[in-house]
């Protein structure tokens, strides 16, 4: 069997070369169809065997793939009546962060979310979907309408992490990540959490302490990228592959650590293959996990999050040791 | 002043950092030092205030009055769930290097007089990173806390989360978020003591989170590493940026203590708290004013 980075060298090759091609045939008026086509095949069928059993670096490109269906369609998809909410009423408001009042299946709920862009300007104006604290203390702000409102919160997780520049880390990015985690572990309405894309590390988790994690079958959820990771361990973000394997972030990784309740299936090849199908089975994993959340009382839902959270982590007594 | 030059609990201040001789050389300014006097005076350099690392022990050390401590869940430490490449090898060497078995001690133990729950994070014990034990260490602290309705005092000295436990490592901040969060409802006083450095995940959990927040001086605190900044912003950062004293200027931290006033100034906090006190007063602390004692 062909290894993974062989085939993604070949599959580069092989786009590569569709591209010279194209770039042939309309400068110099030639006719190529053909070879294209033969190309675009061979390229397809190498994409079919990557996706066909897809390396943990893969549903890395998968996640962060620039087509994947972003913040803004699953809002258009899922529900209705959407009033989106700005500012943090202490600084600006963040087009990092999504927060809106809207309907789900005619139900009241509050929805949140990081907002990536389709295209390039739109992903410099809203940072690539990295918050600055104002986008997570507007993200707290509106949660706490929806406990005042006793309605249900939908956090849409998407981000490469929380912004790192020096505005951010004068206003406090740590202060106010650690507010959201603590403020959302102790939240008296129902919390749901879909993570849909990339799930970077604490810029992540700032809206993500939810009674259930769902997962996209391609979304990741790690402590640190690839790149970081191997750029710390190896000084060499190269190896990025590896790092990702290791780092266990894939959504069955998650689900097994304890991390993920639920895995939603994407189609082959991603999420951005046949977004519809997607927004489908969100609805459906959204309507049956609300549903459950809905039976259970405020108290116990707090007290069921808590011990959610609190039982994470692999330990280890050592017997001989005492104080 | 006694009480302030006690001998050491926990066995000698000379170790690491420090090269072994009767002269230590400051990291900082590169004086040389008699070490005698640096260790009079803290581990604070007395030419240049650096303030050099200290273990978690020797920390507990100079801040808890003798004989007071009592340590929990002393064997607790984290193993390797993920089966991460050389992890198993990086914890060995820092319970050697340390004598610890991960990078956080807890317990109970007094200031003063003053009964408190205190956790230190341990640099020295992989860069004091958080992983399952260290999260599981801080939320108990938190949880004893709240049940004793003691005040809790945390010093961290951590570079964030462990990446080696990977998403588990970031779910520590959840969980010590979380144990704050029941501390805080149910009203005990929670002082959070930021050392160099105060980094990562563990900013943005716990240590931000106190509702006094005290930073030493000198010491480096944020969330994000100064390359990453530089490199998205594409621009140099000014030399004092994230130090201790930039967070006071932003209105990050209470206020800037150092070391040679810790204790004086978390026995004032306590008593203002008012919790239980079990010894008499020293006499040299209280009133719990400046007396005279120099800062490095």
């Amino acid at each position: 069997m062909t290894k993974a980075p062989d085939l993604d060298r070949q599959l580069a090759e092989v786009e590569a070369e569709i591209d010279r091609m194209r770039r042939l045939s309309r400068d110099q008026s030639l006719s190529l169809d053909g070879e294209i086509s033969t190309l675009e095949t061979r390229a397809e069928e190498l994409r079919h065997t990557i996706y066909s059993n897809p390396t943990p670096w893969h549903i890395v490109q998968l996640a962060r793939h620039p087509q994947r269906p972003r913040l803004t369609d699953y809002v258009a998809s899922l529900f209705t009546d959407a009033i989106e909410l700005h500012g943090d009423r202490l600084f600006r408001d963040d087009p990092a962060m999504f927060a809106a009042l809207a309907r789900f299946e005619g139900q009241p709920v509050v929805v949140i979310g990081h907002n990536k862009g389709k295209d390039t300007k739109e992903n410099i104006a809203r940072t690539f979907g990295m918050p600055y604290p104002e986008g997570y203390r507007k993200a707290l702000r509106v949660m706490k309408l929806a406990e005042k409102f006793s309605v249900p919160v939908l956090a849409f997780v998407d981000t490469p992490g929380a912004f790192p520049g020096d505005a951010a880390e004068e206003r406090g990015q740590a202060e106010a990540i650690a507010r959201n985690i603590e403020e959302m572990s102790r939240l008296r309405v129902p919390v749901l959490v879909v993570i849909t894309g990339e799930g970077g590390s604490g810029g992540a988790l700032a809206i993500a302490v939810g009674d259930r994690v769902l997962m996209l079958q391609y979304a990741v959820y790690t402590v640190i990228s690839p790149e970081g990771c191997a750029a710390i361990l190896w000084h060499d973000a190269t190896r990025a592959a590896e790092a990702a394997a290791a780092l266990r972030l894939t959504a069955n990784d998650l689900r097994d650590l304890g991390v993920a309740d639920d895995v939603l299936p994407e189609p082959f090849g991603g999420a951005h293959r046949d977004p519809d199908a997607v927004f489908t089975s969100v609805r459906d994993a959204l309507r049956r996990h609300l549903g459950e959340l809905r039976q259970v009382p405020a108290p116990e839902l707090v007290n069921r999050r808590y011990a959610k959270f609190r039982r994470l982590g692999v330990l280890q007594e050592m017997g001989a040791a005492t104080g | 002043m006694l009480n302030w030059l006690r001998r050491p609990k926990y066995g000698s201040l000379q170790r690491r950092e420090m090269p072994a001789g009767i002269w230590a050389k400051c990291p900082r300014c590169a004086n040389l030092i008699y070490r005698k006097e640096l260790e009079r005076n803290l581990r604070v350099c007395p030419k240049c205030n650096y303030h050099h690392r200290l273990s978690a022990e020797e920390r507990l050390s100079i801040t808890l009055d003798e004989d007071g401590f009592t340590e929990f869940d002393a064997g607790l430490t984290s193993t390797d769930p993920l089966r991460f490449t050389g992890y198993p090898e990086k914890l060995e060497e820092a319970k050697q290097k340390t004598g610890q078995p991960e990078a956080v001690l807890w317990g109970e133990g007094t200031v003063d007089g003053w009964r408190l729950v205190v956790a230190a994070l341990d640099f020295y014990f992989m860069g004091g990173s958080m992983g399952s034990a260290v999260g599981e260490k801080v939320a108990r602290a938190a949880e004893y806390a709240h049940e004793q309705h003691f005040p809790l005092v945390v010093f961290s000295a951590s570079g964030g989360a462990r990446m080696q436990e990977g998403v588990l490592s970031l779910m520590q901040l959840a969980k010590t978020s979380a144990a704050v969060g029941r501390l805080h409802d149910g009203g005990a006083p929670y002082v959070s003591v930021m050392c160099d450095p105060t980094t990562g995940g563990v900013t943005a959990s716990f240590a931000f989170l106190g509702d006094i927040i005290i930073a030493e001086p000198g010491a480096l605190i944020g969330f994000a590493g100064r390359r990453v900044i530089e490199q998205t912003i594409r621009r140099k950062l000014p030399d004092d940026f994230q130090t201790a004293e930039f967070c006071l200027q932003k209105g990050l931290v209470d206020m800037v203590v150092p070391r040679a006033e810790m204790r004086r100034t978390l026995a004032t906090l306590l008593a203002f708290f008012g919790g239980p006190r079990i010894v008499p007063p020293a006499p040299e602390l209280a009133p719990a004013v400046s007396q005279g004692a120099e800062t490095g």
